[in-house]
């Protein structure tokens, strides 16, 4: 886990090694429309499928939680990595350390909260489960795969 | 029953682990109370009118005589000495110190229990029939497949912020006791043509502000499909159900605008993309489960009672259910003693309820929607000690399924959102029927009372429906007749304009009169107002 820093825009949590992808994020609608936008910004409303198409020209992928409640975008990522995207999957705004562990686990490797995270919190959250009961892309095992070896 | 490995008590280990320190982070302010809602909701912990309210879930309504005791313990250890059994077959306690929730928590734990997903926008404790495992009518035991839901559901990454609550239901018989059709979704385990073993599934039913009955939208989902089915039930939920209105968020809006048809579609084409993405857990899993369920040493014996007793033999034929096995029956212990709270047990009462499953019922016993207690597998032999043990503590009451038997919500006397009382009114209509003797006379007659249009005493589902309002600052009760939550579902029909509570209670005998009036052999309230309409009860009630 890197720690980026706090500033409210910024990716404050990243979880991988390649190049932070300098393009600002377009709308979803305006993403299908151009070839050249790389970087795409899902709000709560918007049909993740309509990217599919597109998935080997994004290199990054924002989903906006205005408020936290919200729970579409867990859906929005799963679908994007069920259906193989492997860039960046940015978790932002109304993000918080209760929120991390079930977004990692559906996909989301970067976060940019609008209020940064206390860094040891957010270390325990993400270390608090050893294991899992649903099976996601993340590739954990789910516990009723352990029981039977 | 289902017994906790490893890896299931160390889920519900960290599970308190994580609440004591969410709770810590609030007290330090570094969760405001917006954040903390939340979070203290998942583990089932309400704001209410006096106090915290703690909410422990009972999957699938089955518990055991050591857990039981932990229950009467954690009553006199954290609350006054009572606690609340619940329409979702949970129980719930009404003075809790959010200082002291972290250890209540803990002592859940010790017991194999724990309060996730009590409350929240998120999938609920899963309910199933009261009488699985012993029922002569079942066609399998549901608990095995509910448990398999019950680990699924529980700490879902995806489902955690839907738009509304979720609510699950399992059945394995044609007679539904589990008011299957009135949840999100329904489940019922059956067998097709070849004999396999799968699930129909009923999704988009509901009460509240508005009564839905779910429509089947698959006959059969094969047994190793089962989760994914569900899971991509939800996730079309998740995406679609509507979060611009609380009162139109829950499933069964989204069912209704798409229609069922629609809705399906987008679930059948969920279903065949996440068939690919090995979400079910293995079969062998459901394997493991149905030994825990399996049928206890049942002992051939005495197949009737002796009859001397009338008292006896009137509890007998009220409140025990035809068993699996001829010389056993299952045996309910009424919550609803005439003039009562509905579904309050003591601690006192909790540790002889459990005492009593160890003695006589394979250290068993099961909550039912209706706010009482079962003991699923009592000797028929055994029965006159039973019952005269629970005369003595008051728990004897000869009322399952009569006009004595009323569910009720907590109401205004506890619950933050409620417009009327519930109790007080619950209390009134038993002691009003038991004076006058007519209990018995008009058999099994539902009554049902919510305290507001959230429904959590069933209203729509009671042959007779009340629902208290808030006319102008005062207490009103709206009268309903006709509604069903057995496999007969039906809603029930406003009568006209509402009653004081006084009113109200006189309007219950007014139409429980005119049903004794015009009822041919054999029917029931129900029978009757399906036969001859509104229109002679509204005329008693209003001309």
């Amino acid at each position: 886990m890197t720690d980026l820093g706090t500033s409210p825009d910024a990716v404050q949590f990243r979880f991988r090694d390649d190049e932070v992808v300098d393009q600002a994020s377009v709308t979803v609608d305006a993403f299908v429309e151009q070839s050249n936008a790389n970087a795409v910004r899902i709000e709560p409303g918007d049909d993740a499928r309509a990217l599919l198409p597109h998935l080997d020209r994004i290199a990054l992928v924002e989903v906006n939680f205005p408020v936290f409640g919200d729970g579409r975008g867990y859906s929005s990522a799963r679908l994007l990595r069920e259906a193989g995207y492997t860039g960046e999957l940015r978790a932002v705004g109304d993000v918080a350390v209760d929120q991390l562990f079930n977004m990692r686990r559906c996909g989301f490797d970067a976060f940019a909260p609008d209020v940064a995270m206390d860094a040891a919190d957010a270390k325990a959250a993400l270390a608090r489960w050893p294991q899992v009961y649903q099976a996601t892309t993340d590739d954990r095992a789910m516990i009723q795969e352990l029981r039977h070896g | 029953m289902y017994k906790y490995d490893n890896y299931d008590q160390q889920m519900v280990d960290t599970r308190v682990a994580e609440f004591r320190d969410q709770a810590q982070r609030r007290l330090e302010g570094k969760l405001s109370e917006d954040q903390f809602k939340p979070l203290r909701l998942m583990n089932g912990l309400y704001l209410q009118l006096h106090a915290y309210m703690l909410r422990v879930a009972i999957p699938y309504g089955t518990l055991n005589g050591t857990q039981m005791h932990a229950l009467a313990d954690i009553a006199d250890k954290y609350d006054r000495g009572y606690g609340h059994f619940t329409t979702r077959q949970n129980i719930q306690y009404n003075w809790i110190k959010l200082e002291e929730a972290g250890d209540l928590l803990a002592d859940l734990a010790a017991v194999e229990m724990h309060a996730i997903q009590t409350s929240g926008n998120c999938i609920r404790n899963i309910s199933s029939d009261h009488f699985a495992g012993a029922a002569r009518d079942e066609l399998v035991d549901p608990r095995p497949y509910a448990e398999l839901m019950r680990q699924w559901s529980s700490f879902h990454p995806e489902f955690m912020y839907l738009p509304r609550k979720f609510k699950i239901a399992v059945i394995a018989a044609e007679t539904d006791r589990a008011a299957m059709r009135l949840h999100d979704i329904g489940v019922q385990i059956v067998k097709n043509d070849a004999g396999d073993i799968g699930a129909s599934f009923f999704v988009g039913g509901g009460m509240g502000r508005t009564p839905m009955i779910a429509p089947m939208i698959r006959e059969f989902v094969p047994l190793d499909q089962l989760i994914t089915y569900a899971e991509a039930c939800l996730r079309v939920y998740n995406r679609y159900g509507r979060r611009d209105n609380k009162y139109k968020a829950r499933i069964k809006i989204l069912v209704h605008e798409l229609g069922a048809d629609e809705y399906t579609r987008q679930v059948e084409e969920e279903f065949a993309h996440m068939l690919d993405q090995g979400v079910e857990p293995p079969l062998a899993e459901i394997e493991r489960l149905r030994p825990y369920f399996a049928d206890p040493a049942f002992e051939d014996g005495p197949k009737t009672i002796d009859r001397s007793d009338p008292d006896f033999a009137l509890w007998v034929d009220r409140n025990t259910h035809a068993h699996k096995h001829d010389s056993y029956v299952s045996a309910v212990i009424s919550l609803k003693p005439v003039g009562g709270i509905p579904g309050d047990a003591s601690a006192e009462q909790m540790h002889l309820m459990a005492d009593l499953a160890k003695e006589y019922s394979f250290d068993e016993l099961r909550v039912m929607h209706t706010q009482n207690v079962v003991l699923p597998h009592v000797k028929i032999a055994d029965l006159h000690a039973l019952w005269t043990r629970l005369e003595a503590a008051g728990l004897g009451a000869p009322n399952l399924d009569t006009i004595e038997d009323i569910i009720a919500c907590p109401g205004l006397d506890y619950c933050s959102l409620a417009n009327a009382r519930s109790i007080p009114l619950a209390q009134k209509i038993s002691e009003r029927f038991a004076e006058s003797g007519k209990t018995e006379e008009l058999g099994q007659l539902k009554l049902k009372i919510s305290g507001c249009i959230n429904a959590c005493g069933h209203h729509h589902a009671g042959h007779i429906g009340i629902l208290g309002v808030d006319k102008k600052g005062v207490e009103n009760y709206q009268l309903s007749l006709g509604g069903s939550e057995a496999e007969d579902v039906s809603l029930g029909k406003i009568t006209g304009r509402g009653f004081d509570e006084a009113g109200v209670i006189d309007a219950v005998e007014t139409v429980t009169d005119v049903y004794l009036g015009k009822r041919e052999d054999g029917e029931r309230f129900l029978d009757t107002y399906r036969r001859i309409g509104m229109a002679p009860f509204k005329e008693a009630l209003y001309d």
